[in-house]
């Protein structure tokens, strides 16, 4: 009988036996292994939340800059010391309207008189509402809508007409205009038709009463030098209109009059929102290090006390490759583990509280992908050096225990 | 393949010449660096036949576990030839070497290295993984394995659910399942009680009428002497072999 070479092959360890001999060690010792998937899932559960969160946020906020507009400019008075009385000239509204680039401008203008709930209020108390004149189509320039009734028409604003913005709607107590609502404004009892919805973009209208501007100046005797001027531009030429907006307002003192884009100031918000995420994700990013450094930490305790598994699976035909691939995956079996914990954990935190908020709910792709495959890589790196170890142990000495 | 053979029972007793050893050990020295050096087996020549049972006895620290490494190619020896079922293994690389450890060689331990969490069939299976046996064929082949030990009821049993003498016996059920030319026992009933340890010699002996090839390895002289053939190991070195002297008796 003559024995062949090919009998003595090299032994072999099938594809699907490294994961169910990776899992064999996580799955005896329960405890453990969810321990410390804990860990990776804590990281991973903080980055997803914090992507998830600060793309759902931004993402009202840039929809909520889209819906008002970044082509509004306003223009006003205050160029600087000694301007005098701080208004435009009474021509600066048909002379902006001129400029081809603007489509749309509408005006307000100071009006000196105070606005009362009605008489028994002291005089001074006015809660700082102050009462405006306003054009017909400043509503439509803003992009604004009303809450209840209506805005002010040719008609409605010859007379004294008021429509009361957001904020100045609450300190005046007036809540719905189911029966005629009436604010004391100088004098006279003033019928109130409209509340407007809030104006992110020209916050000060929230706390005026507006008027028309005939009733303006025939009854309140208000100036015909516009306080602001808001002005719609072309997308395309915002710059170059800012650029001429003072000259065309103010010709003889251009340097008298302020052009500013309120849309800027909820820009620079989504840039602070930035900085902040950063931050925790930073933050995110040093949990899941130390997550890492767990499953590291229990990979080198398992290949301690182990030694007698080792030595018993290489006596059983397993190579150092064998043993190596075993702890490895072993590593990323319970990193994975954390990572799909932490994703689950993440997204629901990110659609609870984008939903409490009423935002669209957005998890970016690359947060949950990254996550699990950021855990992996976790996994696989924690493992490297314990793997080695186990896969150096001579055979003889592992089974001397 | 021709891994099946190896278990096909032949003579009980050895034959000096022809055919294949299962087993053997041409001037076989393992030296253990130090100040001074170890000689733990120092020129050992031994021949094991297909369907033998071997005792290896001797004192402590006189090279059993040694000798048993190195026949089991867990160590490979400094000088001298190993050759497993006629293969030399000082020729073959270390994954090669596993190769034939998961083929042809079953090893059961003082310390049983059952593995905790896993049922009585999935440690038995173990035996046959890393020779990428599917997982069902070695479920199979891993339930008549333990019937064959008389663990027929306790499959699902894991090793903390089984009596001492039921995990060595679990432990051999894995050393038989792929098998191999021979089996491997260093002290397999030293942790053992004396109820235990008759159960365990006695599958022992089961076995080896039905062919199975072991070397067992004890300091127990009782059990010794209840196996057909002793080897006495003394200082690393071979002090006297039944065989030889039966051998010896017969040519003279
Ligand atoms: N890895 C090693 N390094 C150095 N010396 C060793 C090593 N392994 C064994 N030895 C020595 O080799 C000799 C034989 O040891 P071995 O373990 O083979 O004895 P044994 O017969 O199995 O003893 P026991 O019955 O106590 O198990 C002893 O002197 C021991 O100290
Ligand atoms: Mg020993």
């Amino acid at each position: 009988m003559t024995t062949t070479a090919a009998e003595s092959t090299a032994s072999k360890l099938r594809f699907g036996d490294v994961f169910r001999v990776g899992a064999s060690g996580p799955r005896a010792r329960k405890m453990r292994t969810a321990l410390s998937a804990l860990g990776v899932s804590i990281g991973i559960a903080a980055l997803v939340g914090v992507l998830g969160l600060s793309e759902s946020s931004k993402s009202a906020l840039l929809d909520e800059i889209s819906s008002l507009g970044t082509n509004l400019l306003t223009v006003e008075a205050g160029g600087g010391f000694g301007a005098g009385d701080s208004a435009l000239p009474d021509t600066a509204l048909a002379t902006i309207s001129r400029i081809p680039t603007v489509t749309a401008a509408s005006a307000v203008w100071e009006v000196d008189a105070d606005v009362y709930r009605n008489e028994f209020i002291p005089e001074g108390e006015t809660g700082s509402v102050r009462v405006v004149a306003a054009d017909v189509e400043l509503v439509e320039t803003l992009n604004g809508e009303l809450a209840l009734g209506q805005f002010l028409d040719e008609s409605t604003s010859a007379y004294p007409n008021a429509v009361v913005g957001s904020i100045a709607a609450e300190r005046l107590g007036i809540r719905n205009l189911d029966q005629p609502s009436y604010v004391l404004i100088g004098d006279d009892y003033v019928e109130v038709i409209g509340i407007l919805e809030e104006f992110p973009l020209a916050a000060d209208l929230d706390r005026a009463v507006l008027i028309g501007k005939d009733a303006a100046i025939d009854v309140y005797d208000a100036g015909d030098n516009p306080a602001v001027v808001y002005t719609r531009v072309v997308d395309g030429a915002i710059d170059s209109t800012r650029d001429v907006l003072p000259t065309a307002a103010d010709p003889e003192n251009p340097e008298e009059v302020t052009v500013s884009r309120p849309s800027d100031a909820l820009e620079a918000q989504a840039a602070a929102d930035d900085a902040l995420t950063t931050l925790f994700l930073g933050l995110g990013a040093v949990a899941l290090l130390v997550g890492g450094i767990g499953v590291a930490n229990v990979m080198v305790i398992a290949v301690i006390e182990r030694r007698g598994e080792i030595g018993l699976r290489r006596s059983l035909g397993a190579t150092r490759a064998h043993i190596r691939r075993q702890f490895l995956t072993e590593a990323v079996i319970l990193s994975v583990l954390g990572g799909i914990g932490g994703v689950i954990v993440g997204v629901s935190a990110t659609y609870v509280y984008a939903t409490s908020q009423g935002w669209r709910v957005i998890i970016p792709q690359e947060a949950a992908l990254g996550g699990f495959f950021g855990a992996i890589a976790i996994g696989a790196i924690a493992g490297l050096y314990p793997a080695m170890r186990a896969a150096k142990l001579a055979p003889t000495e592992a089974l001397r225990s | 393949m021709s891994v099946q053979t190896t278990t096909q029972p032949q003579a009980a007793a050895p034959t000096a010449t022809g055919g294949t050893a299962a087993l053997e050990l041409h001037n076989v020295t393992k030296e253990f660096p130090g100040e001074p050096p170890v000689r733990a087996l120092d020129d050992v020549s031994l021949r094991i036949d297909h369907g033998e049972l071997v005792a290896v006895v001797g004192p402590s620290g006189s090279g059993k576990s040694t000798l048993l490494n190195v026949m089991g190619t867990l160590d490979r020896p400094t000088h001298g030839i190993v050759s497993v079922d006629g293969i030399d293994t000082a020729e073959r690389s270390d994954n090669e070497v596993a190769g034939i450890r998961a083929r042809k060689i079953g090893f059961v331990f003082q310390q049983f290295f059952l593995l905790p969490g896993m049922s009585a069939i999935d440690n038995v299976s173990n035996g046959l993984l890393y020779q990428g046996v599917p997982p069902r064929e070695r479920a199979a082949r891993s339930i008549e394995a333990l019937e064959r030990v008389g663990l027929g009821h306790r499959l699902q049993h894991p090793p903390n659910h089984l009596s001492g003498g039921e995990r060595q016996r679990v432990a051999v059920a894995r050393a038989l399942v792929h098998s191999p030319a021979f089996v491997l026992a260093d002290e397999p009933t030293g942790n053992l009680d004396s109820k235990s340890t008759g159960a365990v010699m006695k599958l022992i002996h089961d076995l080896h009428s039905d062919g199975t090839t072991i070397v067992v390895i004890t300091h127990d002289t009782a059990i010794a002497e209840s196996l057909p053939r002793q080897v006495a190991v003394l200082d690393g070195a071979l002090a006297s072999d039944s065989a030889r002297r039966d051998r010896e008796v017969v040519a003279t």
